[in-house]
């Protein structure tokens, strides 16, 4: 374990022996953070499995509404943002300010662009009356009120994750600021290397999504 | 920090204005501060135990409307499961000793563990505020579609304010796995953990593994009641069985939440008082472990009659008797635990004996329930009342009380009057037997719950019930009364009053703020008594 020299570092907390201790108890504490997300989005991709079984046609239906390009697009903006999460980790592992703000920076303008295009198909979906509800009109639709359980776990699957992505576009300008301030050496960067693993998470789970919701069906008879 | 040099400073002495209690990041005072609040809602969810025992002295739904009824038995379970048996031990018991046990000078996470108190204490204030708005009326168990399409009671708040509250028991469990993975003092090797300390490390995974999945189901019940989305509306094609399902893969395994951590109570006491090591100290461990992963196998218990199938009904059937086998192994070890020991009846090892009674009867009965054909007769029927009741109450309670009487000593440095103490345990048991007891014969006679009137023959069982309410009222009283006296005229307690085994014995009595002066060092296996 670290020496005498350790102790004395200003960001070991009182209750730590130091700050290896400190950093391994951080990264314990996100990933058992990431099993509880597992298990929340868990409940919904139940939710999507049962009700896929129960009504595979309405499902490739319903999904062939989704713009494929855009979601596209976006899964590559997310595989992008992981990669410049990756290189800001990479540069506070080094201590290097300047790539710790460039590639923080570069991560939060790739999740902006994500969020965009998410409101730009959000708002498509509101025009086309495919938001569940009342105003819910889809008539060209074969099964139209399965069609209508499609876009509601669309919409609560793809808003859950855009949530996400809010919050964690949240911490990262956090972790820009203190990178600006200097804060992050060789010796401690945690903040950063926990953040990355949930950056790294929420994409993981978009991962998921693009396939399970925009791709049903593309190569099969269905629809078009 | 220079409590060394202060001997007798303390974390009730090191700061006494308000600010220093709300802003505080010390798990002790974090565990007064849950200690308080759970105190409040058990007080609370009494109440309308008592409006339901007192509309049950009639045959004639004569105090309350039906509507009123449905409102007071939901508002009691509400609070007493989520409000009051989920956090009570863990939050409060765990917070304070879970470091002191291993050695610790704190949790891991400090701000974390003040941040699951004012979550827990925001979702609070919002089933309140639902209570005030008139409550709601589905049972605390949110059955779609009647709490998505048809309650005009206020199932969002409610539902809102226990998703918020759910986050409190995610970074406690969170808080506890990292600091006994990471915190523990030199030579605390996991075998030499404190048996408390695995159950709450068992009770931790299923916080963490659980809670999540009721999140995201009251989230799609929100959706649905506020946003006209049907993933559990028939109309639309979505399945109300799918929330059953969901709603059961956390709120089953929140039994073993809220008895586990007693598990753990029960063991450091019944080593304490027999003067022994526990018997089979690594098999009660991993009975701990073993509850914590079987328990999430056993949900569909709840759903032998909601049209789930047979052949799912008789894996989950198997599966629910196999659980009883943990929970056996630790009894019987307890039991060979005391045989030869040098047994003192203090009040502590009073509510020991009353956890074992009750536990008994609690366990036993639920193997009659886990039977498939036994099941469908007394589904829904007071017998399951007085089962749960058995387990949640007479369970979780004795060993909340029992840890409390153990403790006290310790928390605030003041000893309390023994002999009142014993009567009140006495009480207690007597009075919780006189309550459910009769339950179990009315419900097998075919009382249902969540009525509020029910046929004439039936109301001598129900007296019965409500006289053993008051009963358990006063024995709940007591200990509020001459706890609360011994703070002000209580003597001071000693470091180690009973004589016990544990790092929290060898730390002052009220403990100072780090915890330990020096940093213990761990030599010897735990419970390791002359015996």
């Amino acid at each position: 374990m670290a020496g005498a020299h350790a102790t004395q570092h200003p960001k070991l907390q009182h209750h730590f022996d130091n700050l290896d201790q400190q950093f391994e108890a951080s990264a314990l504490g996100m990933w058992l953070f990431l099993v509880t997300e597992i298990l929340f989005f868990g409940g919904l991709f139940l939710a999507y499995l049962v009700y896929r079984i129960a009504y595979p046609e309405a499902f490739a239906e319903a999904s062939h509404e989704l713009d494929v390009v855009l979601g596209g697009v976006n899964t590559a903006v997310l595989i992008g943002s992981s990669l410049t999460m990756a290189m800001a980790v990479w540069s506070a592992q080094l201590g290097k300010r300047s790539g710790q703000m460039l590639f923080l920076a570069l991560t939060i303008g790739l999740g902006l662009v994500f969020l965009g295009i998410k409101a730009v198909e959000y708002s498509h979906k509101f025009e086309h009356g495919l938001v569940p509800g009342p105003n819910f009109r889809f008539e060209s639709a074969r099964n139209p009120v399965p069609a209508q359980l499609f876009f509601s776990l669309y919409f609560v699957m793809t808003g859950i994750h855009a949530l996400h992505m809010i919050v964690g576009i949240g911490i990262m300008t956090v972790l820009f600021v203190m990178a600006f301030k200097g804060r992050f050496t060789r010796a401690y960067h945690t903040p950063v290397e926990v953040s990355g693993l949930y950056w790294h998470f929420v994409d993981i789970v978009w991962i998921f999504l693009f396939p399970l919701l925009y791709l049903i069906d593309r190569h099969g008879p269905v629809g078009h | 920090m220079d409590t060394a040099a202060t001997p007798h400073a303390n974390y009730l002495t090191d700061g006494y204005g308000l600010k220093s209690w709300l802003l505080t990041k010390d798990h002790k005072r974090i565990g007064l501060l849950y200690l308080i609040s759970v105190s409040a809602f058990f007080v609370l969810g009494a109440v309308f135990a008592g409006l339901i025992r007192l509309e049950l002295m009639t045959p004639a739904g004569d105090l309350v409307e039906s509507d009123v009824y449905n409102k007071i038995f939901t508002m009691h379970g509400v609070i007493m499961v989520f409000f009051f048996l989920i956090p009570a031990i863990p939050a409060v018991l765990g917070n304070f000793l879970v470091p002191l046990m291993i050695g610790a000078k704190d949790l891991a996470f400090p701000r974390l563990n003040l941040l699951s108190w004012y979550v827990y204490t925001i979702g609070g204030v919002f089933t309140l505020w639902a209570l005030v708005n008139g409550g709601v009326d589905t049972g605390w168990t949110f059955y779609t579609p009647y709490s998505s399409a048809f309650s005009n009671s206020n199932v969002a708040l409610v539902v809102v304010g226990i998703f918020i509250n759910g986050f409190s028991s995610i970074l406690t469990g969170l808080n506890f796995i990292v600091t006994i993975h990471k915190m523990r003092a030199p030579g605390m090797t996991w075998f030499r953990l404190p048996l408390f300390i695995w159950a709450h490390y068992a009770t931790a995974l299923i916080m963490v593994l659980g809670t999540p999945v009721i999140a995201i189901t009251l989230v799609m019940v929100a959706a649905e009641r506020l946003l006209h989305f049907g993933i559990f509306d028939p109309t639309l094609g979505g399945d109300p069985v799918l929330f059953q399902h969901l709603f059961w893969f956390y709120s089953h395994p929140a039994v073993y939440i809220m008895i586990l951590p007693a598990m753990g109570v029960m063991s450091e006491l019944v080593a304490a008082f027999s003067r022994k090591r526990i018997f089979g100290y690594e098999v009660v461990a991993f009975s701990s472990l073993a509850i914590a992963v079987v328990g999430f196998l056993v949900w569909g218990h709840h759903m032998f009659v909601s049209s789930q199938s047979v052949y799912a009904a008789m894996a989950f059937s198997l599966l629910s008797f196999l659980v009883a086998i943990p929970s056996a192994i630790k009894v019987f070890n307890w039991s060979a635990t005391l045989f030869k020991g040098s047994i003192s009846f203090d009040s502590p090892m009073v509510y020991v004996f009353g956890f074992i009674g009750l536990f008994l009867i609690g366990g036993l009965t639920g193997l009659f329930l886990a039977a498939l054909a036994v099941d469908v007769h007394v589904h829904d029927t007071y017998f399951v009342v007085a089962h749960f009741h058995y387990i949640m109450v007479g369970g979780t309670i004795m060993m909340y009380l029992g840890g409390l009487h153990y403790w006290w000593p310790k928390i605030f440095g003041k000893l309390y009057h023994e002999g009142l103490a014993r009567v009140s345990a006495v009480v207690i048991f007597i009075g919780f037997n006189l309550t459910f007891f009769p339950q179990f014969i009315v419900g097998y006679l075919g009382m249902p719950r969540r009525y509020h009137a029910y046929p004439p023959e039936f109301q001598l069982w129900n007296i019965l019930s409500s006289a053993g309410a008051v009963m358990l009222a006063v024995g709940y009283a007591m200990p509020t009364f001459y706890l609360l006296y011994s703070l002000v005229k209580g003597k001071p307690a000693p470091a180690n009053p009973w004589g016990a085994k544990g790092l929290e014995w060898e730390t002052p009595s009220p403990p100072p703020t780090h915890n330990f002066d020096t940093t213990p060092v761990v030599t010897e296996p735990p419970y390791n008594y002359a015996k």
